[in-house]
Formats: structure tokens, sequence, C-alpha cells
């Protein structure tokens, strides 16, 4: 992949290849997993009303330490404000993310990504075309932003912490989790810079 | 029937009470490990449309400090605040002003 490069009225292009998409449509299906069945499965209120306008999330801060940083409390030492803004926005927020998941796999997939990893494999030196609105860049934006804080979050990843990473073995599977993350971070930088 | 309301004249509130009632709260965008800081400039320049210098500060400060005040208002308008950070990743929360 080269940087993303802008276009106009906020758009932007970049190419990938099928490993790439692939690698990215993965991540992203599992974030929107993740923050899809992390919902509360029964759900926190029997209010039809209160269903209605969308006042059914739960006041409870998740556990997974994943979910937790992707659905961070909105008030520190302050449990009830925080469950109470919990129960009002947590279901919009989970939305949103599970909704920017499915735009970007969807622009992958308008690119000429190929349906599975076979099939990739299969067709390994096609390019797919990634050309995003505005409104698609907003979603690569975040997407790419939830996915950099599950995989920090569950390899540990901490502030100037590289020498950690740096003395690893090249095969540890911690490694190559962390150079996707690392990858990750270089795709964000250039649509950052791209629509900047 | 309802009568004709007398005009009274209102005592006029002292400076510091009106900003005490318009602006006690303040959100937080605390630092994270992970969020890139041009991302978190161009998050603070385009839901806030502070300009780039301000949006930069914001964002050093973030980096540095460990967190910074991004915006002042109301309850409400820092609920809707945070709810927006959360919604680009940014780790953030409101509370009061301190006095």
């Amino acid at each position: 992949m080269k940087r993303f490069r802008s276009r106009r009225r906020g758009g932007a292009y970049a190419q990938f290849d099928q490993h790439e998409a692939r690698l990215i449509a993965n991540m992203a299906a599992q974030v929107a997993e993740l923050v899809r069945d992390g919902s509360p499965t029964s759900v926190g209120s029997a209010d039809p009303l209160e269903a209605l306008v969308g006042i059914d999330g739960s006041a409870e801060a998740p556990e997974d330490p994943v979910l937790k940083r992707l659905l961070p409390d909105a008030y520190r030492d302050a449990e009830d404000d925080a469950a109470e803004f919990r129960r009002f926005t947590e279901h919009g927020l989970r939305e949103g993310k599970v909704r920017n998941a499915q735009a970007v796999i969807a622009s992958l997939t308008a690119g000429g990504m190929a349906e599975d990893d076979l099939a990739a494999v299969s067709a390994p030196d096609v390019e797919i075309d990634v050309d995003l609105d505005a409104e698609g860049v907003q979603s690569w934006l975040r997407c790419l932003t939830d996915i950099r804080l599950s995989l920090a979050t569950r390899l540990g990843i901490t502030e100037d912490d590289q020498e950690r990473w740096d003395a690893l073995a090249d095969d540890d599977p911690a490694v190559m989790m962390h150079d996707i993350y690392d990858w990750l971070g270089f795709v964000q930088e250039t649509l950052v810079l791209a629509v900047s | 029937m309802a009568a004709t309301p007398t005009p009274i004249e209102l005592e006029r509130p002292e400076a510091d009470e009106i900003t005490a009632l318009d602006a006690p709260w303040i959100t937080l965008v605390w630092n994270d490990p992970v969020n890139l800081m041009s991302y978190v400039s161009y998050v603070f320049r385009s839901y806030f449309g502070y300009a780039q210098a301000q949006a930069d500060k914001l964002m050093l400060q973030v980096h540095h400090d460990g967190k910074a005040v991004v915006s002042t208002g109301s309850r409400e308008e820092m609920e809707r605040d945070v709810e927006a950070m959360h919604g680009y990743g940014l780790w953030a929360t409101l509370q009061k002003a301190d006095v």
C-alpha cells in the first residue's frame, strides 16, 4: 500500500493488495462483532417507550478491557453519572462503530477485494482501489482507530515501549500483531494527512 | 382573566455569576498511547472547529501533561462533546470546572 492521496471535496484514495485488504476487512469485522455481541443480551429495559427512543443500553461498564476502552466512562469518580450517561449513549456509540466497520468492508469490497482468504491467495496481484468520499474518510479514520485501540489493549501497548517489541523473537505472534498495529498506524497517518 | 403583568425590574446578575451559570462544566481529553498526534489534532479541528495552531497546542498539552480541557460549557453541551470524542475513539470525560 502506498499512502492515501487527497481527492477533491474531502475525499481520499489509496490502493491495497489483496492481503492488506483482507487484513483490514478481517480486523474491522472483528471489531464490529465484538462491539455488537458485547451488547447486553438481556436488553436493559423492558419499557417499550424507552426501547423506542433508544434508551435500551446497559448502565454497566463492560468487563472486557477492549470494550472498556472503546466505550469508556464519561465521568471519573462518579459512578452513578457514568452509568446514566452510558444508559443513554452506549447503544448509539456501538451502532456507530458497527456502521463504520461495515462501511470500511464495503469500500474494500467495492474496490475488488477477494471474497475470502483463499480467493485472495489465488489472485495476489489484483490491486484494490479504495476511493472514499468525505463520509467514507470519517468511517475509515474512526474504524482504524477502533482496530488500533483493540490491538493495543490486547497487546498491552504503552508509551515508548519499542524496546520491548524489539527484544522479542521475530516469529513471536505478538510481534506479528505489533507489526500489523504499526502498519495500521501508517495507513491512518497517511489518511489524516491526505484530508488535513 | 389574567391581569396584565406589571413590569418589574430584575436585578442584574454579577458578571462572575453569569460565568458560573453558563460554563460550569469542562470536557477533558486524556492521553493514550495509541491515538496518533496528527489524528488528535485533526479531531480537534474538525469537531470543535479550532484553528490548526490551537488544535496542535491542545494536542501537545494532552500528550505532555496527560490531559487537556478541550471545551467548556453547560453539562448537556459537555456530554455531547464527550459522546462525540468517544465516537472518534478519543478518551474523554466531563466534570465540573474547578471553582
